[in-house]
């Protein structure tokens, strides 16, 4: 009896493996999010200066035209205008989404619809093979291969967003193909066999019923192959041409937040007023991938509702 | 009998080296019903997709035999697959209204069809609807997503959604099996309905639906064709033994 009583007041060996392994998965997870949070704070804390010690205006700072924060200008304030890159890394964020969208929605149609044999056994290795390339190798394509041909064709430098965006758009095409081919696979069967069964030829279905069903998946395959050119800097920073001014055409030397930033950071002392403004850019970044964010989660939330 | 709309002589469909029809003699007569019952993996379905040929979407389907439509064989190597499903519409066993509207829905065939005018358009899709009996309850939300119908409500637009193409025949794999009582009993209103417009061929699991609505019934059983008679004499006489043993519930 008193063993029995014993047994069931005691914590037993499975009870206490459950809180080990609780205890852990908790572990994991607060980690993380203390290192989210904590990044958060430090960026931010460090973006903020500029603003609130360096006493910088933050409208000046988002409009400016004129980067230079070494010199004080005419006016005696620091020439720290933000406006430039902010142009450059949209300009080429958007520019290479319009370009790889139809190619990645093409390819992802032939290889799912058209051929899907040839496609699971050889695009799709190619794709994945193309995800996995590191950033610097596509740079320095660009920077042999695209560069002088840019140049050749258009004349100047042949540095530029037009080249940034030829980069990126390798870059991100794989990315939003791969995305593109998991959102039609997953149009069900039988829209196809409906569509068809009521006189649709095979491209009447593709693009008036399963384009359509798979709308919601595309764009959110658009926006993070946007996502993903707006934070990529090694390579844009290799064929951009780095000069922060306002890009004149597509072809003008220009630049984006991430490769004034990886230009300038190890050039400033921590703490200085040129330090913080960095840091600021960096902000911008980040609060731009948690936008990017919210509109792939509304995206996600409007296709489910439907 | 009146002339047939629809002949197969002798079909045989192999999935692979595997022959899962077995020379299948079938022959439609214009307008009516016609159930094909019997047990699971006996080649109803099967040997309905073949009538619109839509094994030509699986690798690895052979059929042989003749189907001939109208006069037509369905299996030339000249026929416009897609000018025979406009003719030979299909039903399936889940309810799959497109992710539009009501209207988009049933308008869909049509446009497809290259169908230009509103008014046409509109006076067409309300008759599917009627035909189909679901016009009463759509009629006010036929710009809201079909999706939101209930199941038995998506089933009769999809329903509509062939009819509005005006198909001769009307294929149904199933259409019920998906479906709550009540909501299978309105499918078949909806047919009873459309039967003297439309060549009906139904595939079933319910018997006791089969008995009511068809006006013949065929026995499949192992990929072959047992019997086709009248559906109140093969419920009540059947000629075989085989089918004698379905109906009375002694397998299947």
């Amino acid at each position: 009896m008193d063993q029995i009583r014993e047994s069931l007041l005691k914590t037993s060996v499975a009870t206490k493996k459950e809180r080990f392994g609780k205890t852990i998965t908790m572990a994991a997870l607060i980690l993380i999010g203390l290192v989210v949070i904590s990044i958060f704070y430090f960026v931010a804390s460090k973006g903020l200066a500029t603003f609130f010690t360096d006493k910088i205006n933050f409208w000046d700072f988002m409009t400016g035209k004129t980067w230079n924060p070494s010199t004080n200008g005419s006016n005696g304030k620091p020439q720290v205008g933000a406006l430039p890159m902010i142009t450059g890394s949209f300009m080429i964020t958007v520019l290479s989404a319009i370009v790889a969208t139809p190619f990645a929605i093409g390819t992802a149609i032939f290889m799912t619809e058209i051929s899907p044999k040839y496609g699971a056994k050889i695009l799709q290795p190619v794709i994945e093979l193309l995800v996995g390339i590191p950033s610097v190798v596509y740079g320095f394509i660009g920077l042999t291969v695209v560069v002088p041909f840019i140049r050749s064709i258009f004349g100047g430098s042949g540095f530029g967003v037009l080249s940034g965006t030829v980069v990126l758009f390798v870059m991100i095409l794989p990315t939003v193909t791969s995305m593109t081919v998991d959102t039609l696979r997953s149009v069900p069967q039988y829209y196809r066999e409906s569509a068809l069964a009521i006189g649709a030829t095979q491209w009447q279905a593709i693009y008036k019923v399963i384009l359509r069903a798979a709308t919601p998946g595309i764009l959110t395959a658009i926006v993070f192959g946007m996502a993903r050119a707006f934070g990529e800097a090694l390579a844009v920073q290799m064929v951009v041409g780095n000069a922060a001014i306002m890009p004149q055409n597509l072809t003008s030397p220009a630049s984006t937040l991430t490769s004034i930033l990886t230009m300038g950071i190890g050039n400033t002392v921590m703490g200085s007023m040129q330090n913080d403004v960095l840091w600021t850019l960096a902000l911008i970044l980040l609060v731009m991938s948690l936008i990017f964010n919210i509109i792939i989660r509304l995206i996600g939330k409007k296709g489910e509702l439907k | 009998m009146t002339s047939s709309i629809l002949t197969t002589e002798n079909v045989k469909l192999y999935y692979g080296d595997k022959e899962a029809l077995h020379d299948i003699n079938l022959s439609f007569p214009e307008k009516g019903i016609t159930a094909l019952i019997g047990p699971s993996g006996s080649g109803k379905s099967t040997y309905i997709r073949a009538i619109n040929r839509m094994h030509d979407l699986t690798d690895g389907v052979t059929v042989t035999g003749n189907f001939m439509f109208k006069g037509k064989n369905i299996y030339a190597p000249t026929t416009d697959t897609v000018a025979l499903r406009k003719e030979i519409g299909m039903v399936f066993q889940q309810p799959n209204p497109f992710p539009f509207s009501v209207y988009d829905n049933v308008a869909f065939g049509l446009r497809i069809a290259g169908e230009k005018n509103k008014a046409v358009i509109d006076e067409k899709v309300e008759k599917a609807l009627k035909q189909a009996a679901v016009w009463d309850e759509v009629k006010d939300v036929l710009n809201k997503s079909a999706l939101s119908l209930s199941g038995g409500q998506q089933q009769r637009v999809s329903i509509a959604r062939t009819l509005a193409v005006s198909p001769d025949i009307l294929l149904l794999d199933e259409p019920t099996s998906a479906l709550d009582p009540v909501s299978s009993h309105k499918i078949e209103e909806t047919l009873m309905n459309i039967r003297n417009d439309y060549t009906i061929i139904i595939v079933t699991h319910n018997m006791s639906q089969a008995s009511r609505i068809s006006d013949r019934t065929a026995f499949f059983m192992d990929g072959n064709l047992i019997e086709i008679s009248p559906t109140k004499e093969l419920f009540t006489e059947p000629k075989e033994q085989a089918t004698q043993d379905y109906i009375s519930g002694r397998f299947g």
